[in-house]
């Protein structure tokens, strides 16, 4: 029985980027997983990432269950033209930290609209702290053949790290 | 390092039947994990485990809708629910932890059931007491209403 959750291609900053994209994204998995540990330059505690694919047009859309040590909130995204996946580590957090998350596409080939599952956790030993759940959905029956993450115009800062895994089921 | 994360079992659901049960599983793995992507017409996702269809579950979850977040829990289930299908596609990962120990199981959902403005986010954990190793998973639609998707099990090493 063959193993799967192969590694397909990794970007490991050695300097800031506005974005990390992964294209050309081979069609022979079954499902795609990003792993990533971000930080942005933003002058602020915290910031969003912006997910796009391939895809473009108001096909985005997401539901948002979010806890930050003393409330819990949910929001709703719709006819948007990214994934606004909030919230992760920006410049005046605590320093030498950085959010961690995941991203999980199942069947990111198939010609039906696609679930997207998100999880990511924000940590700085101070006020600034998230934990949240996101269920995303790409409106569209295109394939998935690229994957861009980016900070809403900032940068992310040097060794931010995006890994992109695709899983095979047989 | 051993190679880890292996496929054990696809089923295509074609939109013809409303269950599948992953059967004799081996005690090969550390972990197990259940994936599904689909549809169905509006109707539970259950998991029952070994067949066994006593009050033996319990599930807590936090979730979220348009309407903002909240949390309960069910205690002496007779099945785990761990997704609500109807016509958008949903996905959810159940992790099953420790499968073939003799302690009780338990088990991490994550559902995802956008619906573009509408729809939910789940993170639940579920708890099945039985000190039983898990040799079989039924995954079914509670109402038996047919369902179009894919689900499968992975076993995962840990060493």
């Amino acid at each position: 029985m063959p193993s799967t959750y192969t590694l397909i291609s990794s970007n490991v900053l050695s300097s800031s980027a506005a974005s990390v994209t992964f294209s050309a994204i081979p069609s022979t998995y079954t499902d795609l997983m990003v792993r990533f540990s971000a930080r942005l330059d933003r002058a602020v505690t915290d910031s969003t990432i912006q997910i796009t694919t391939n895809v473009s047009g108001s096909v985005y859309s997401g539901i948002r269950l979010r806890g930050n040590g003393s409330t819990v909130s949910g929001a709703a995204q719709s006819g948007a033209a990214s994934w606004e996946q909030n919230t992760i580590n920006a410049a005046t957090s605590q320093s030498n930290t950085f959010s961690s998350g995941e991203l999980y596409i199942p069947s990111y080939l198939a010609a039906t609209n696609k679930p997207a599952s998100y999880f990511q956790v924000t940590e700085d030993n101070a006020g600034t702290a998230y934990i949240l759940a996101i269920a995303n959905l790409l409106s569209s029956t295109t394939a998935i053949s690229s994957l861009s993450f980016g900070g809403y115009g900032f940068n992310f800062v040097s060794g931010s790290s995006f890994y992109l895994y695709g899983i095979k089921n047989s | 390092m051993p190679a880890t994360y292996e496929p054990i079992a696809t089923t295509t659901f074609s939109g013809s039947t409303s269950e599948v049960t992953f059967s004799s599983i081996a005690a090969s793995w550390t972990d197990l994990r259940l994936t599904f992507v689909g549809t169905s017409a509006s109707q539970a996702l259950a998991i029952q485990f070994n067949s066994d269809t006593s009050t033996n579950y319990s599930k807590t979850v936090v979730r979220t809708d348009a309407g903002g977040p909240s949390s309960f829990r069910n205690s002496s289930l007779d099945r785990i629910i761990i997704a609500s299908l109807n016509s958008t596609p949903l996905y959810v990962g159940t992790d099953i932890f420790s499968y073939a120990s003799s302690s009780f199981k338990t088990v991490l959902i994550d559902e995802a059931q956008d619906q573009s403005g509408s729809g939910f986010v789940n993170r639940s954990v579920a708890l099945w007491r039985s000190t039983s190793a898990i040799t079989s998973i039924r995954l079914y639609g509670y109402s038996g209403s047919n369902i179009t998707g894919t689900a499968t099990l992975y076993g995962i090493k840990n060493a």
